[in-house]
């Protein structure tokens, strides 16, 4: 376990933008049988999703829920010193998506631009890598910018995938402030690496036979190129280091659960995270859900749940836990204090 | 570990499938409403009951209710030594 502590940094401002398109997973008669659907829905709980057109990217999504952080808080781009980009989903293999980004927002070519890559656990680790950025003399403002476009990596006829994964692209503002003492505790299991996996790439390298969809486990269907995930690996792994990471965190803060006014889960799946509620004896109204609207958007799960819930919630000051996880396997939480954050409602791209 | 506790644990599972149908040696991947979903609430109830971790491969590698149970029962064991 890596355990980061951060004095003075904080989240200042959120934005997130989802695509027009909605998606029902009431729809999914050709992948589920009709009289399973309702059930499904009930237990992952999620209705509908947002999905991408063809030309519209992660970055495409973040781009807009930058630009909309910046006009609605006044913020220069000459003021950004470094553009972070998390994706699994980025434009191209070469080069960084954030390069791109930097040149699309006009932020300035002093500015320092890098993606990271990991999984639906991917905003806490850019999250404590904007946090110690930012920390650093000389550092002032640090745009986190968190987006996935999963429908691009998912089979629609993958019934274990398919009808979780939404889009969103989403942008955090971390600046030097009067927020206290934050701290992450991250973790990691690569045991779990095929758990959740795209095959083909360097290792095995991209062929014509990588874009054959093929039958696999249990009738499901993808590509090499398509994600796969084992449901029930995933979920275990999930309800057994999940609420033990939280649990960490409260102990290595000194807290207690109750001390803690809002808990933002990944949204995985619903029976997930009522799971954890369940484990953790958190109050409910406690922990805000998206899920029904947005489906489970990887890595941008967790500032989509707050741009979306907790717009104009985070005025005056608030303590915050973060908690996510997914492929790697990875996982983490974060304890942090938030102070007059200023969190624009979800815009549509 | 006692069979009966865990055949009635493994039986409020379901909703709609009455508990009597549901004994040691039931096939549980026959039963009508087996589902994926209704296989993560078999982890989530074995994690909670028995503070135990349930792989999917234990659930594959599973014919009857009992072969469950025998595999969280000598891992209940291996905790306790």
């Amino acid at each position: 376990m890596a355990k980061l502590t951060f004095q003075g940094v904080g989240i200042k401002a959120l934005s997130a933008c989802v695509p027009q398109e909605v998606v029902y997973n009431r729809d999914l008669g050709y992948l589920i049988p009709e009289e399973e659907i309702d059930k499904v829905i009930e237990n992952i709980g999620i209705e509908q999703r947002r999905i991408a057109a063809p030309d519209v990217m992660a970055s495409d999504l973040c781009f807009k829920a930058a630009q909309q952080l910046m006009a609605d808080n006044d913020i220069s781009p000459d003021s950004i010193d470094v553009l972070l980009f998390m994706s699994q989903t980025g434009d191209f293999r070469i080069p960084a998506t954030s390069c791109l980004l930097q040149h699309r927002l006009g932020l300035p070519r002093e500015t320092m631009c890098m993606d990271i890559t990991l999984g639906c656990s991917g905003y806490l680790y850019a999250l404590s890598t904007a946090f110690a950025y930012a920390s650093l003399p000389g550092i002032n403002r640090v745009l986190l910018l968190d987006g996935e476009a999963f429908s691009k990596i998912v089979n629609r006829r993958d019934k274990v995938d398919w009808p979780l994964y939404g889009d969103a692209g989403t942008a955090t503002l971390v600046e030097k402030g009067d927020f206290g003492e934050s701290t992450f505790l991250l973790y990691t299991d690569g045991t779990g690496e095929d758990k959740i996996k795209i095959h083909a790439g360097m290792r095995n390298p991209i062929t014509p036979d990588s874009c054959v969809e093929r039958e696999r486990e249990e009738g499901n269907v993808r590509t090499d190129l398509e994600v796969f995930m084992d449901g029930m690996d995933v979920f275990n792994f999930a309800i057994s280091k999940v609420p033990r990471s939280v649990k960490q965190l409260l102990a290595e803060t000194g807290k207690t659960i109750d001390d803690v006014d809002l808990l933002v889960f990944h949204q995985a799946n619903r029976f997930m995270m009522d799971f954890f509620v369940k484990k953790l004896k958190i109050q409910p109204d406690k922990v805000p859900f998206c899920i029904s609207k947005y489906g489970n958007t990887s890595s941008a799960s967790v500032p989509l749940t707050i741009s979306s819930e907790l717009n104009g919630k985070l005025e005056g000051s608030h303590t915050v836990v973060l908690s996510a996880f997914g492929a790697g396997l990875s996982w983490g939480s974060a304890l942090m204090h938030t102070c007059n954050c200023h969190v624009s409602p979800v815009i549509e791209y | 570990m006692n069979l009966e506790q865990f055949i009635e644990n493994f039986a409020g599972l379901f909703d709609e499938t009455p508990p009597d149908a549901i004994n040691a040696g039931t096939h549980f991947k026959e039963l009508e409403e087996w589902s994926s979903l209704v296989a993560l609430s078999v982890i989530a109830m074995v994690d909670e009951e028995y503070d135990i971790e349930f792989r999917g491969d234990d659930i594959r590698d599973s014919q009857t209710v009992e072969d469950l149970f025998n595999i969280v029962a000598v891992r209940v064991e291996e905790e306790e030594f």
